[in-house]
């Protein structure tokens, strides 16, 4: 899966250690969106045609198309659902998070 | 090439920004502004300056488009007077908080209401906390050299932050004198082109202007006020290499002239600096031990050589263009701020002259002297005197 | 070639945000993002947008992007274009992603000069017809009868009493280089105008309607059938404003009930039958303009 991954930032010892104002590095994640899911997406491999209707409108992105299968990326996805109303064989299911997991 | 020319006041500021080349001109007309803003495009028009000129639609889109032009590494120059100066408030605070390097001429002039387009202070006075470089210049030379010495102060990487060079509205942008315009070689051995990481870029993408919440906001503030801190060490380093290569220097901060041995130190600003140095002269010819202090730069504020300067005088006064409303002037209060410090402190008092372009004569300077040679410690009463009252 | 869901690039500019579920802002930025490429200046007023996007140390937009003053996203966006161009940076896209009042109240003023200017850069207002960042308050942007935070539906009145401000013609009467709507409900289309966007010589404005979940009051997965029904029944249509013509993209014989796709959000729920008569009176006479005046 070829998506961000977050990562660690320590408060800087010094002032001058910290960015030049309020600007920073682009692309630079420190936290996850999975605490936001109550129901998880799961996709359904033999059910999927690969039209990538779920990749191009989940709104966070969290389906990645780069592998043979999709893949859900489970630290980004906010499990809002659009996914599974959007495919159009149903091979998209929302599971409740947390079970069986 | 070195040239003289009879220009006014905000022609200079126009020549000054013609040699620092900048890449991005966005600004609103204003009076007493707008000579600076016309002449600046027909050098974009005849091509002897080679700037993006943009016909921003107001003043608050004029910082605002600066800040985007800064945002990706260009040199940018914007100027306004007054409304436009408030209307862009927000943006001003934008600008030093993201610690883009733009430098901004600014007409000081009257604000609303009641409506008047003359000179005076009120305006910049009022924007003393935003976190701008504030410098005050007495003639069009010194305005034309202190928006080259701006940029080489704003743009240094330790500072990064922006200038506001004012000048007074009507006497000093709309009066002509003869000035000395550099050449274009001369301004660049001063003035390296403008670099900085700080930046957009495709190579280093960035983030610019975001959120600080509680638990870092302190520390980016801090590193704010650190910057601007050190701007004071660079006005002087700027003023003293200023000097060697233009051979004009201005004494960085401060000017103190004939305050060594003076029983009674004015502190003013602005063009009112030149009345007020005649008004010395002659007084000192006359016997009386009186002494100016001009204040270049208002933020980062000189307290120590405020201290250094006045601290063995009798009595200080301080002559400005503004009143905060309720209270005193804006300087006067910094002034003795500075002072409170001292374990003996003089007496000091407020003149509160030249609102609305109300003009400010050697005779009401000369009467400010007398009135601090003949006060006296706790005697005095009213501090703050607004000494050109027409009536009671 | 025409970018679809499988020659799309799989990097994602906008990622990790904060937004909501469902957010149908988010995709719109996501999705303009992934076709305008990295070679992109992205600048985002205070809105959910720059909102979930920058909080320091969590940096979610992947290329570079700044966020505005509130009023200023017309002029930014101008700023950067010039000074890019000035240092000679080649091919780029500055873009802008203004909500309701970045779009069409405070920042009205600074998309208004940018036009003016012709300026080289895509505005984008995604449309959730409110102020929702703030709460769900009325914009210039809230449709008629709707229930917000500043426009309660109660006793005296029934939510919201004047029309959306109409973004799409104002632009075009300044007479831009090219101005389009489009719906997260029919992707496809709002990709076709980015790429459009992209190779206007001047500026463009795309106005996409974005569903709020939050705001509309309907469960996070339908915002896209949600954004797709507003334009089948009517009350948003698909255009293009492009040498000094409008074209409707999509015309309809037969519309879906308005009735249907209000009764779907919470915040029309307080409607009477008399409530959306008048609604659907001023679709059809919308629609009779339309029809008769633009290209088909």
């Amino acid at each position: 899966m070829e998506r961000p991954i977050p990562r660690e930032y320590k408060r800087p010892r010094k002032i001058a250690d910290y960015p030049q104002g309020p600007n920073f590095s682009a692309g630079h994640l420190i936290d996850v969106s999975s605490g936001m899911r109550t129901f998880r997406p799961v996709i359904d491999a033999a059910k999927c045609v690969r039209c990538l209707r779920c990749f191009l409108l989940c709104p966070d992105g969290a389906i990645d198309k780069s592998g043979p299968e999709l893949e859900v990326d489970y630290n980004y996805c906010k499990g809002c659902g659009v996914c599974a109303c959007e495919c159009k064989v149903k091979a998209v299911s929302m599971e409740k998070e947390g079970v069986g997991q | 090439m070195k040239t003289r020319q009879f220009v006014s006041g905000d022609e200079a500021v126009a020549l000054g920004v013609r040699l620092v080349r900048p890449h991005v001109i966005a600004a609103y007309p204003i009076t007493p502004q707008t000579i600076v803003v016309e002449r600046l495009s027909d050098f974009v028009e005849d091509g002897s300056l080679k700037a993006e000129y943009l016909h921003v639609e107001s003043e608050h889109s004029a910082m605002a488009a600066s800040i985007g032009a800064s945002g990706v590494g260009a040199r940018t120059f914007t100027a306004t007077s007054s409304q436009g100066l408030l209307y862009m408030a927000e943006c001003l605070h934008y600008a030093s908080g993201s610690r883009l390097p733009i430098v901004m001429m600014n007409a000081n002039r009257a604000i609303a209401t009641p409506w008047n387009i003359f000179g005076d202070q009120m305006d910049s006075m009022s924007q003393l906390s935003v976190g701008w470089i504030q410098l005050y210049v007495e003639d069009a030379q010194e305005a034309l050299d202190m928006i080259i010495q701006a940029y080489k102060i704003a743009e240094d990487p330790e500072i990064l932050t922006p200038v506001m060079v004012n000048l007074d509205g009507f006497v000093l942008t709309h009066t002509y004198e003869i000035v000395e315009i550099p050449g274009e070689e001369e301004v660049n051995r001063f003035l390296p082109p403008f670099s900085t990481s700080n930046k957009m870029d495709f190579d280093d993408p960035k983030s610019l202007c975001i959120t600080a919440g509680p638990d870092w906001n302190t520390e980016f503030r801090y590193q704010q006020h650190q910057a601007i801190l050190r701007a004071a060490d660079k006005i002087y380093q700027s003023d003293r290499e200023f000097g060697e290569v233009f051979g004009r220097k201005y004494g960085g901060m401060v000017e103190a002239y004939r305050c060594t041995d003076a029983e009674v130190i004015l502190i003013t600003l602005g063009s009112v600096c030149g009345t007020t140095r005649l008004v010395v002269d002659s007084m000192r010819t006359d016997g009386h031990r009186v002494g100016l202090l001009k204040l270049r730069c208002i933020r980062p504020f000189p307290h120590e050589e405020i201290r250094q300067i006045c601290g063995q005088a009798k009595a200080i006064g301080v002559l400005e263009k503004d009143i905060s409303f309720g209270c005193e002037g804006a300087v006067y209060c910094d002034v003795n701020s500075a002072l409170s410090q001292l374990t003996t402190v003089p007496q000091t008092l407020n003149f509160i002259a030249g609102l609305g372009g109300r003009n400010i004569a050697k005779v009401d300077i000369e009467r400010m002297f007398l009135t601090l040679l003949s006060s006296e410690r706790g005697q005095t009463a009213d501090h703050v005197r607004f000494a050109q009252l027409r009536s009671e | 070639m025409a970018i679809n869901a499988k020659n799309m690039t799989n990097t994602e500019y906008f990622y990790g945000h904060k937004a909501c579920g469902g957010c149908g802002g988010s995709l719109a930025v996501r999705l303009a993002l992934k076709v305008l490429g990295p070679r992109t200046y992205s600048v985002v007023p205070p809105n959910c947008m720059s909102t979930v996007g920058f909080i320091f140390p969590h940096m979610t937009f992947f290329s570079n992007a700044m966020i505005a003053p509130f009023a200023a996203t017309g002029a930014v966006l101008s700023g950067i274009e010039a000074g890019a161009r000035a240092l000679g940076v080649k091919d780029f896209y500055a873009v802008g992603f203004a909500g309701d009042g970045g779009t069409a109240d405070i920042g009205i003023q600074a998309l208004s000069g940018a036009i003016d200017r012709g300026d080289r850069i895509i505005y984008i207002c995604y449309d959730n017809e409110a102020y929702m960042n703030t709460g769900i308050q009325k914009s210039g942007l809230t449709p008629y009868g709707t229930k917000t935070t500043t426009s309660p539906a109660g006793v005296n009145r029934s939510g919201s009493t004047r029309p959306k401000k109409n973004m799409f013609e104002i632009v075009a009467a300044h007479g831009i280089d090219y101005a389009a709507t489009a719906s997260v409900g029919y992707p496809e289309d709002y990709i076709r105008k980015l790429e459009k966007a992209k190779s206007v010589q001047g500026t463009s404005y795309i106005h996409i309607l974005a569903p709020c979940p939050t705001g509309w009051g309907f469960d996070t997965s339908q915002s896209i059938a949600l954004g797709k029904e507003a334009v089948d029944c009517g009350l948003w249509y698909l255009a293009e404003y492009e040498n000094g013509a409008f074209l409707l993209n999509r015309n309809f014989s037969d519309f879906r009930p308005v009735s249907e796709y209000l009764a779907k959000q919470i915040r029309f729920s307080h409607l009477t039958a008399g409530d959306i008569e008048k609604i659907t009176i001023l679709r059809d006479a919308k629609w009779d303009k339309i029809r008769k005046e633009w290209k088909a």
